[in-house]
């Protein structure tokens, strides 16, 4: 897979010869803070998609739904760093967290510092338990800190930056038929025909809830309320949107979501700045969505809209 | 691996028995990797037997190219451990892969008990800060903590056979891995599914019991004994 996305994308990434790693073509690139994640394959585009100017300088890919080893993380630093530090965007699961912690013991003098991505609403903040997962709302932790990197930002100001965009992201998926990962080759759970499930995981973990399938409109309410929620937005406030198609979501019906979700936005008095809708992180061949909000204030809206290069997104001057 | 006052096997070398004894969990992995993956989409996401499969698979070729015998038991085992990290990779491969690579360390000498339960220790102290996880979290640890706990003071009292100390070690393995049918997942992506976990048994748990298996049934041909474990139905 990743040899065809460099073919696909050639000239902008490279993969470095026996890694599983997608770098920029000019990585290590020089005087910036490098921004790096990983994770499973099964996400695509997620994660080497977002890798190109004002965004990632590399990611490291793992099999399916699993966290790359610690030593491809290791390698990853070693290929993007050039002594100017590295932040690592980590999704909150226990293996790329475990994998990583330890990719920072195994290289051990470069300055590596990481934050953790939790913008899965559906999921409790026990304590004692993992704690909400990381989902579509990393693309935008990617594009802030990489924006900010970008503008020769030191390592601790990238990632305090990044930290403010968790703090301000939240996520609510729903799913209308389970993913199939290849080598299990059938249905990760079964739902019936007139049955979703609210609140799913990118890898097929279970919800909140399952219900029965209703109209758009209904499920994108079901979707928003949570995120609105969580987010504690009031009238004058300002986001950006992310409407994910989880991999096997017809593009019209994602934009018919994104219409219920502008209106019960505007309803709220709460104004779109930016507007993503397409396949930003997928879960194979799942059919469902997510939404994705993002709380602005004006210094990580001009990182927003920073110029970025990369296959899957593009923002111009 | 067993009493203190006899080596396993006379004729096999620990080196030889270690490596015996990885086959032998490999084979049994690829028997039953379909069950353990379904056991994982219960609870998971339903990639635990055939991850543990691939990197079992990678071990047996690392394996297979090696000089054995001029090989220090350790060292083995660190391979094995490095081996499955970066194959397995995943929480599984820090786990499992990182236990083995930490607590190679403590086999000084060879395959004699006191060696293994020293590695034992040191293998659940990794996973124990690893994965920040307690008894009752629906985990591994659920099945090995009461294993390696009776191994150790079988050994430290010394009078139990070798084979009557890991037909124990296995019995209380599988009670804990039945243990965590009746418990909600508190850590890794099973904890998301709160109370529907529960009735289901934790894979890496059940996984342990299998090599608890493996360990008993290989002394039980080793010391050429008969006794039958006092262990439950299998799972």
């Amino acid at each position: 897979m990743l040899n065809g996305f460099v073919a696909a994308h050639d000239g902008r990434v490279r993969r470095p010869d026996d890694t599983d790693l997608v770098v920029r073509s000019d990585a290590p690139v020089e005087g910036k803070v490098s921004v790096v994640t990983g994770g499973g394959s099964g996400h695509e585009p997620m994660h080497a998609g977002y890798v190109g100017s004002g965004m990632l300088d590399g990611a490291a890919a793992g099999a399916i739904f699993t966290s790359p080893p610690a030593t491809e993380f290791a390698d990853l630093i070693d290929e993007v760093d050039n002594g100017s530090g590295v932040l690592a965007v980590i999704k909150n699961y226990e293996g790329d967290i475990m994998n990583f912690e330890t990719a920072i013991d195994l290289v051990g003098d470069a300055d590596v510092e990481t934050v953790i991505v939790d913008d899965d609403v559906a999921v409790s903040e026990e304590t004692d338990k993992t704690g909400r997962r990381g989902v579509a709302g990393t693309i935008l932790v990617h594009k802030i800190a990489g924006a900010k990197a970008a503008q020769g930002a030191s390592l601790s100001e990238v990632r305090k930056v990044a930290e403010r965009v968790i703090e301000n992201v939240a996520s609510m998926g729903v799913a209308l038929t389970s993913c199939t990962p290849p080598e299990k080759g059938s249905s990760t759970f079964q739902l019936g025909d007139e049955e979703i499930e609210l609140g799913i995981g990118i890898h097929g973990e279970p919800g909140i809830e399952r219900t029965q399938l209703d109209s758009a409109d209904e499920v994108t309410e079901q979707l928003a309320a949570p995120v609105v929620e969580d987010l504690e937005l009031s009238a004058g406030d300002e986001v950006a949107v992310i409407v994910n198609g989880l991999g096997n979501t017809p593009l019209g019906e994602l934009y018919v979501v994104n219409r219920k979700l502008d209106d019960i936005l505007s309803d709220a008095d709460v104004d779109v700045y930016r507007s993503l809708v397409g396949e930003y992180c997928t879960s194979l061949d799942m059919s469902g969505c997510s939404i994705t909000l993002l709380e602005l204030d004006e210094e990580l809206k001009e990182l927003l809209d920073y110029p970025a290069a990369t296959p899957t997104l593009t923002i111009r001057e | 691996m067993t009493g203190s006052d006899t080596s396993v096997q006379q004729d096999l070398s620990s080196e030889a028995l270690i490596v015996k004894l990885v086959e032998r969990i490999a084979r049994r992995v690829d028997d039953e990797k379909e069950y353990l993956t379904e056991l994982d989409s219960k609870i998971g996401d339903a990639d635990f037997g055939v991850n543990l499969d691939r990197g079992l698979t990678a071990v047996l070729e690392e394996l297979d190219g090696m000089d054995v015998e001029s090989t220090f038991a350790a060292e083995i085992v660190e391979t094995v451990g490095r081996v499955l990290m970066s194959e397995m990779a995943g929480s599984s491969g820090i786990l499992f892969g990182g236990g083995l690579m930490t607590a190679s360390a403590e086999i000084k000498g060879g395959t004699d008990a006191e060696s293994f339960v020293a590695f034992a220790w040191a293998y659940v102290d990794h996973v124990e800060e690893k994965g920040d996880v307690s008894i009752g979290a629906k985990t591994m640890f659920d099945a090995i903590v009461p294993a390696v706990n009776l191994l150790s003071k079988s050994v430290e009292h010394d009078e139990r056979s070798p084979a009557e100390t890991t037909g124990a070690a296995l019995a209380a393995a599988r009670r804990g891995a039945k243990f965590t049918s009746t418990l909600e997942a508190k850590k890794g992506r099973a904890s998301y599914v709160e109370s529907r976990s529960i009735g289901h048994p934790d894979p890496g748990a059940v996984f342990t019991a299998i090599v608890f298996e493996e360990i008993h049934s290989l002394v039980q041909e080793a010391t050429d004994q008969d006794i039958a474990a006092d262990v439950d139905d299998p799972l």
